[in-house]
């Protein structure tokens, strides 16, 4: 529409932008509204679609961005009261990529303090909304990207996903969220949480969506040293409507003790369908160290953080305290005022496993589980094309319920982490609903078999219409 | 398997983190609680086992020794709290614990 002309993406970014003045009192998924800079991006997008120079069906649409990733001139604060007047001055190299497309930013979304958490309620601001019950959490750490696409502040956001933050969020919300293969996108300029886990991946209302934003935002980034080098494909060149000949796995073991039974039973309906697409559906399929993910990610992803959180000093930017002449004390006061309770208590976790006297029987010990986990999934893909289970456990839960027990909190990542361990690409796509929430099916693949999995995800869009579902606004 | 006052302080102080009492009370406790549902992880056998530091090989990465542009220093200190000239402005560092 924008590209015949019928529509200018000022009218459109207009519009965007009077929706969520409208929603967000509401929902709070958005720490700023780059009201400016969007209708500037938006005008620029139309000369440009005028002239012929735009091309990218991305042009001048309107996208949300987490609030870790570098947005130059524009605040970025990974909801943390660290980082609250901190304004990059470079861009992301995702945000690069999207910005040569012309796209529209009219945000960035709220999330888990340094993206550590699984509702969003860890924000230092204020926690986020589920569109589908104002009363429960969206997930996290993307919540704020996945209810910006679920009640429609933007035709699509990028969010990051350490252990299941662009997943299990878009499972909550009833919409589409890819983890790529770790290295397939450029980490530079999001700001680090564990770095041998990260990803950044789209959030949209569909796989056709997520697919040409995958393609975007893909490939080799020299500034990046861990991103692989390796030409990103044009995605939305494998999406077929029938899965003939693909051979699915469901593994046991993702339908854990705990888990509700309502969920497993949208989960299992949902892959019948598949099935029902001429794939064939191996029920029994097991990955037996799938019990220990959870505990190898919990020591893993905090030694990571706690390295990596080491740069806020209170000298080089960020929250900074003052008062106090002592070098040692105005470190350990900015880092006790500046972060918040799960940072702290990440923080401490990964400082102990890496201390001396703890390193073997806890880091150590969790990467060597790590090896087991990613072979387990090396031999499971000599048999199958792709692994299907939940993106979570059970349905959103209420806000308030998790945020004083660590422990049930970190098990909401129970199916998603395990997958960012072995370094996998996973989308998780909206499967059917249970008492009016959204259940979402988790695709897994091996390294770099983003195709496969969108294939399998697009074949079941094509034949129900979940994906279509909108929240009452 | 609650961890102790003492325990706590010195993890916080290899880390640099400024605890209040209540949190070295908290911390104590919920460290323990989490740390005694990860040993499961000790019941894994992983003799002969090699740690994955990174899920993805990678080949050592290296680049040509070559000037390029660098942000300009008006932008680097843009978000210092403290600066002098061209430069971060620090607490003393010799003399103090």
């Amino acid at each position: 529409m924008l590209k015949t002309r019928q529509l200018s993406s000022v009218e459109l970014t207009k519009s965007y932008l009077e929706w969520i003045r409208e929603v967000e009192p509401e929902l709070k998924a958005l720490v700023t509204v780059t009201d400016e800079l969007a209708l500037a991006q938006a005008e620029k997008a139309d000369e440009l679609i005028a002239a012929g120079e735009a091309q990218s069906p991305l042009s001048g649409i309107p996208v949300l961005i987490k609030d870790n990733m570098c947005t130059r001139g524009v605040r970025t604060t990974c909801s943390s009261r660290m980082l609250d007047n901190f304004v990059p001055p470079y861009d992301a190299t995702v945000v690069e990529k999207l910005n040569d497309c012309h796209v529209v930013v009219v945000g960035k979304t709220n999330m888990d303090e340094f993206a550590m958490g699984s509702s969003t309620e860890n924000s230092a601001f204020f926690p986020t909304r589920n569109p589908w019950d104002r009363s429960r959490v969206p997930g996290g750490s993307s919540g704020g990207s996945a209810v910006g696409v679920a009640a429609g502040e933007a035709v699509y956001a990028l969010g990051s996903d350490t252990g299941g933050s662009i997943r299990q969020p878009a499972g909550f919300c009833g919409v589409t969220g890819l983890k790529p293969t770790y290295g397939r996108v450029s980490r530079y300029g999001l700001v680090a949480f564990a770095s041998s886990l990260d990803q950044i991946g789209p959030l949209t209302q569909d796989v056709a969506d997520c697919a040409l934003v995958l393609g975007a935002i893909a490939g080799y980034d020299p500034r990046d040293s861990t991103s692989v080098p390796y030409p990103a494909p044009d995605y939305t060149q494998c999406l077929r409507d029938d899965l003939k000949g693909l051979r699915l796995g469901v593994p046991k073991e993702y339908f854990v003790e705990g888990m509700q039974p309502e969920v497993a039973a949208v989960i299992r309906a949902a892959i019948s369908q598949l099935e029902g697409l001429g794939a064939s559906v191996d029920w029994e399929a097991s990955l037996p160290h799938t019990p220990y993910a959870l505990a190898a990610y919990y020591i893993i992803a905090p030694s990571e953080a706690s390295a990596n959180l080491a740069r806020y000093d209170g000298v080089k930017y960020g929250f900074s305290y003052a008062e106090t002449d002592s070098m040692w004390q105005a470190m350990e006061k900015t880092r006790e005022h500046g972060f918040g309770p799960e940072v702290k208590r990440r923080i401490m976790l990964g400082t102990y496993a890496l201390s001396a006297g703890y390193y073997d029987a806890w880091y150590l010990k969790a990467q060597k589980v790590r090896t087991l986990i990613r072979q387990e999934f090396d031999q499971a893909f000599s048999r199958f094309d792709a692994l299907i289970t939940p993106t979570s456990p059970t349905v959103p839960f209420k806000i308030g319920e998790k945020v004083d027990d660590p422990l049930q909190m970190y098990l909401s990542d129970v199916c998603t982490l395990p997958i960012n361990i072995a370094g996998l690409p996973a989308v998780s796509i909206p499967a059917g609903f249970t008492e009016g929430l959204p259940v979402g099916m988790q695709i897994i693949g091996k390294p770099f078999s983003e195709e496969t999995i969108l294939k399998v995800a697009h074949a079941f869009q094509q034949t129900t219409d979940w994906h279509q579902k909108k929240p009452e606004m | 398997m609650k961890l102790s006052r003492e325990e706590v302080l010195h993890i916080a102080r290899l880390a640099r983190l400024g605890l209040d009492e209540a949190e070295v009370a908290r911390f104590g406790e919920q460290l323990g609680e989490l740390l005694e549902s990860f040993a499961v992880l000790q019941r894994v056998d992983t003799e002969g086992i090699i740690p994955t530091a990174h899920s993805i090989a990678l080949d050592n990465v290296v680049r040509s020794d070559e000037v390029a542009d660098s942000l300009p220093p008006d932008q680097v200190l843009a978000n210092a709290p403290r600066q002098e000239g061209n430069f971060f402005r620090v607490r003393p560092v010799l003399g103090d614990r």
